[in-house]
């Protein structure tokens, strides 16, 4: 046999170069360990509890996003890293505690001395900036800079990007933006009221008892007027967090640097460990996890967790498992189910698929334990207030209840089945498992599915999510997803049960759930200014829409984060909804 | 000569035109072919909680209510003689050429193209230099040592460099070279030129190399194939039995004639990768036009989309021309026709 050197040195090669790239885990970086409290890595270390605990200043930040923010401006962002690491340049009247666990679930005051004050039936909501805040220029703060700040957010012609809470409840009487303002000093915005420099009162069009969720949002950072450049502003906000911005190439990078004027006497929940904040933008999502792992980078700000072929390493290696941590996010994967397309019209069919589902199959698509817990219900469990019930028994039959779904197909006329439509977004393997596992579990009861792949960009603008397609095309089931804006109830809840925002237009997140009780339900919760009483009422509304069996839930998300060795002081906030809490996170020098 | 280039200018900038209208078109039609309306496409450029009122406003901002022919010469317009947007209290002046400002960020698109530019310039310039260099010297020398252990070797690991994506051997160098031995930078390390060249060359060796690699290999096959051609022909024998060094028989008389479909791939390659080398910008997070096109693409923002078509359209066709006029000095027979 004629030997062929040069295909053996190549293999030789190629080997050799695989052998190196698998060889070893986490390198710590140049200069590693010391400073700060010693600490075990283990898996799910930063959940529920603080991981490398330390209170030592010093070092550099280093971040990468493997794309680009939405805005750095406060008025136009709304990615959810976004909101968590604002809190660095900018502070709100309140801001989630920043504490692990269910502790982290709860407003406190940060602008503010205290949470807002209701009034008027929770139309009318009055906060008290404390006393001493700065800009980054020394400038002091006062609540006509809030006032400023919200109004500028309410022009979505120049801030399209942000959410529309504020333009939703204020009591605006045609107010559109600050720049339109024929007022002199462009405070004309009556529903906000500052009688002095403390004070700032909010008038809603209508009761909200949730009103400090909205004064959470960075819209109510406080804007300097003279500094206000509209749509420029992002290139440097001015800071009135421990922070400011060095530096910032749009696109490319930003640095942000201690703020001088940041007064930590005045800020009791910020630590402002690490003396500089690079981060990188744009980078490979692969080369983010590799720099994790080889100690080169602290930090993947965007928190959408590791990379598909990271994952499979870092949990089959038990070297890198312990760094990782499986982060329970406010977000639910599920199917709805159509009422509009028979025979989903009749409510036996609709239960026929939810005893007849693979719910282990579902949760296998999503990854598997790591991606998500078996859903039995709507509301993720960290939400305040979700309790948690089975009424098709998921829990009991997680591989599907065949018998009973059989039952429940005699008993809406359609004893051997039917055939339905099911939508799916093909730029997600995990929705399109999540359909195939569909098609095969509902085809034991004979429901037959025929797949229907729908582009990811126009899939509630245009397809699933406009009402005439989806009934005109027959889709009985749609894959979904939905996360909240904070864990809340309200803001889980309403945008996916509450009748009133479908629009025949398009652009649905609510695709099936048309209950009056729910409506009703939701009317009431936004009155109850008492918080347990409030949850109390997003529970009911989670099990009147699982009567309706109009969503079968999937999995409650979860999301794996690998946190290298050189950060300390790390732990998952759940109020930011699974993201490590950025503000509380140090560096080892 | 002149007139040649002159016409091919011409038709240069007309074929611009047919690509931007081209670009344009499809941008809108293919969304409207499937039912879209303006405020449907408008709705991808505002916030999630966005009401039917907020759409229609960015549908109007945006000019998607316009006629096509109509929002298509705004767009010719701005480009040769700008435009004035709002920033919000303010209005800012875009000098032509105006390609507007992004959908998504809202930051102008002409400026943001010349600073990825130089990137995408040195990645293309330093790796085609390197895959022309080691490309062609291991072509010329496996021809001349034909079936030798050289050439077994070099043509194996060419074939590896052609299969092998860069997706795969980027990240794999980077693994191996910048986090395990630390001998080269961390991707998305780029330095200018003009800041500090030392430290460009060192940002920039390894996606240079990775990316000649896969482009060496292509041009060291084609190499050898035209030098075995080549210096199978009557004049070499008669350029050795004139007694010339062989050094001059192989370089002036052997290679020179096989370099002319070199040169010609050589164009395509060049120009295409000025339009923006997508994988391997994606993959060592370079900030160059290739990385700015994805992105524009993912997000369907028109005027970054419009902005890299044209640019890297622009590049072809210069690097075609380019090609053209060598010929003529590398070949003289092309002189005489």
């Amino acid at each position: 046999m004629k030997k062929r050197p040069a295909v053996a040195a190549a293999a030789a090669g190629t080997a050799l170069a695989l052998a190196l790239a698998a060889c070893g885990g986490e390198k710590t970086s140049p200069g590693g360990g010391g400073g700060g409290g010693a600490a075990t890595p283990v898996y799910n270390a930063a959940i529920g509890k603080v991981f490398n605990p330390s209170t030592a200043k010093g070092g550099t930040l280093r971040v990468a996003n493997s794309g680009d923010w939405d805005s750095l401006d406060p008025a136009d962002g709304y990615y959810g890293y976004g909101w968590d690491f604002i809190r660095l340049y900018g502070r709100s009247l309140v801001m989630f505690a920043p504490a692990p666990g269910a502790e982290g679930l709860k407003l406190i005051p940060d602008l503010a001395e205290s949470l807002g004050e209701p009034s008027d039936n929770a139309k009318t909501w009055t906060y008290k900036i404390r006393t001493g805040i700065k800009f980054e220029d020394g400038s002091p703060v006062t609540s006509k800079n809030v006032k400023y700040g919200v109004e500028r957010s309410l022009d979505k012609d120049t801030f399209p990007n942000g959410p529309t809470y504020f333009n939703d409840f204020l009591d605006l009487k045609g107010y559109t933006s600050p720049y339109k303002d024929p007022t002199p000093d462009k405070l004309g915005l009556k529903a906000i009221e500052t009688p002095d420099d403390q004070t700032i009162i909010f008038h809603l069009i209508r009761p909200f008892s949730g009103f400090d969720y909205f004064a959470m949002l960075p819209a109510s950072i406080p804007v300097p007027q003279a500094k206000d450049n509209g749509t420029k502003y992002k290139e440097h906000v001015v800071s009135t967090g421990p922070y400011k911005f060095e530096s910032n190439q749009l696109g490319k990078k930003f640095t942000l640097v201690r703020n001088t004027n940041w007064d930590p006497a005045s800020d009791p929940n910020r630590k402002a460990l690490p003396d500089r904040i690079e981060v990188s933008l744009n980078v490979n999502p692969d080369d983010i996890d590799n720099r994790l792992i080889a100690g080169d980078l602290d930090l993947d700000v965007a928190g959408t967790g590791v990379q598909p072929a990271t994952q499979g390493r870092i949990l089959g290696d038990p070297n890198l498992k312990k760094n990782a941590d499986s982060a329970p996010l406010a977000r639910l994967w599920f199917t709805a189910i159509n009422p509009d397309v028979a025979p989903f019209d009749n409510i036996h069919c609709r239960k026929a698929v939810m005893y007849a589902a693979d719910h282990t199959g579902f949760q296998n698509a999503f990854g598997g334990p790591p991606g998500g817990d078996i859903a039995t219900n709507l509301m993720p469990p960290l939400i305040p207030g979700a309790e948690k019930f089975d009424l098709y028994n998921f829990n009991s039959k997680p591989g599907g209840d065949v018998d009973t779904a059989k039952q429940e197909l005699q008993q809406c006329n359609q004893p051997n089945g039917f055939s339905t439509n099911m939508s799916y977004r093909p730029e997600r393997p995990k929705e399109k498992a999540e359909a195939e596992s569909m098609q095969q579990s509902l085809a034991k009861v004979g429901i037959k599915l025929a797949l229907k792949p729908y582009p990811q960009g126009d899939y509630f603008k245009l397809y699933a999510g406009k009402p005439d397609f989806a009934k005109k095309n027959g889709l009985g089931l749609m894959a979904h997803g939905w996360g909240a804006d904070w864990p809340d109830g309200f803001g889980f809840l309403q945008q996916i049960v509450d009748s009133r925002v479908i629009r025949a237009s398009g652009g649905n997140t609510n695709l099936t759930v048309k209950i009056p009780e729910v409506d009703k339900l939701l009317d009431k919760a936004l009155l109850t200014v008492d918080t347990p009483a409030r949850e109390k009422i997003w529970a009911q509304i989670d099990k009147r829409v699982m009567e309706e069996a109009v969503i079968l839930p999937g999995v409650w998300a979860r999301v794996l984060l690998y946190r290298p060795s050189t950060v300390t002081n790390v732990y998952v906030s759940e109020g930011l909804g699974g993201y490590y809490d950025h503000i509380s996170m140090g560096v080892k020098k | 000569m002149v007139a040649f280039i002159i016409r091919r200018l011409i038709a240069a900038v007309l074929l611009l035109f047919v690509v931007s209208v081209v670009t344009f078109s499809i941008f809108f039609l293919v969304p409207r072919l499937a039912g879209a309306s303006a405020d449907d496409l408008a709705s991808r450029y505002v916030g999630r909680t966005a009401g039917a009122a907020q759409i229609h406003q960015m549908a109007d901002k945006l000019g998607f209510t316009d006629p096509l022919p109509v929002q298509y010469a705004r767009f010719a317009k701005a480009l040769v003689a700008g435009a004035d947007y709002s920033t919000g209290p303010t209005t800012e002046h875009c000098p032509a050429p105006c390609f507007g400002y992004s959908f998504i960020t809202q930051n102008p698109v002409w400026p943001e193209l010349l600073d990825r530019l130089p990137v995408t310039m040195s990645l293309a310039a330093g790796a085609a230099i390197i895959w022309l260099l080691t490309g062609v010297a291991t072509g010329v020398i496996s021809a001349l040592r034909k079936g030798s252990f050289f050439d077994r070797a070099a043509m194996g690991i060419a074939l590896g460099g052609v299969s092998m994506p860069i997706f795969f051997t980027g990240l794999l160098a980077l693994t191996i070279f910048s986090y395990k031995l630390r001998l080269t930078a961390p991707g998305g390390s780029y330095t200018s030129l003009t800041t500090n060249p030392a430290e460009w060359a060192y940002d920039l060796i390894l996606p240079w190399v990775t990316l000649a690699f896969l482009y060496a290999a292509l041009y060291a096959r084609l190499t050898r194939a035209g030098m075995l051609e080549t210096m199978n022909e009557d004049y070499i024998r008669t350029a050795r039995a004139k007694g010339l060094p062989e050094r001059t028989v192989v370089l002036k008389h052997g290679l020179r004639p096989a370099l002319t479909p070199i040169l010609t791939i050589f164009g395509l390659d060049l120009g295409l990768l000025l339009g923006g080398a997508v994988l391997t910008e994606s993959t060592f997070s370079l900030p160059g036009i290739g990385k700015y096109a994805v992105d524009a693409i993912v997000n369907n923002d028109l005027p970054k989309v419009m902005g890299v078509t044209i640019i890297a359209a622009f590049f072809i066709i210069f690097a075609n021309l380019m090609v053209d006029i060598l010929y003529a000095v590398i070949d003289p027979r092309v002189r005489v026709s």
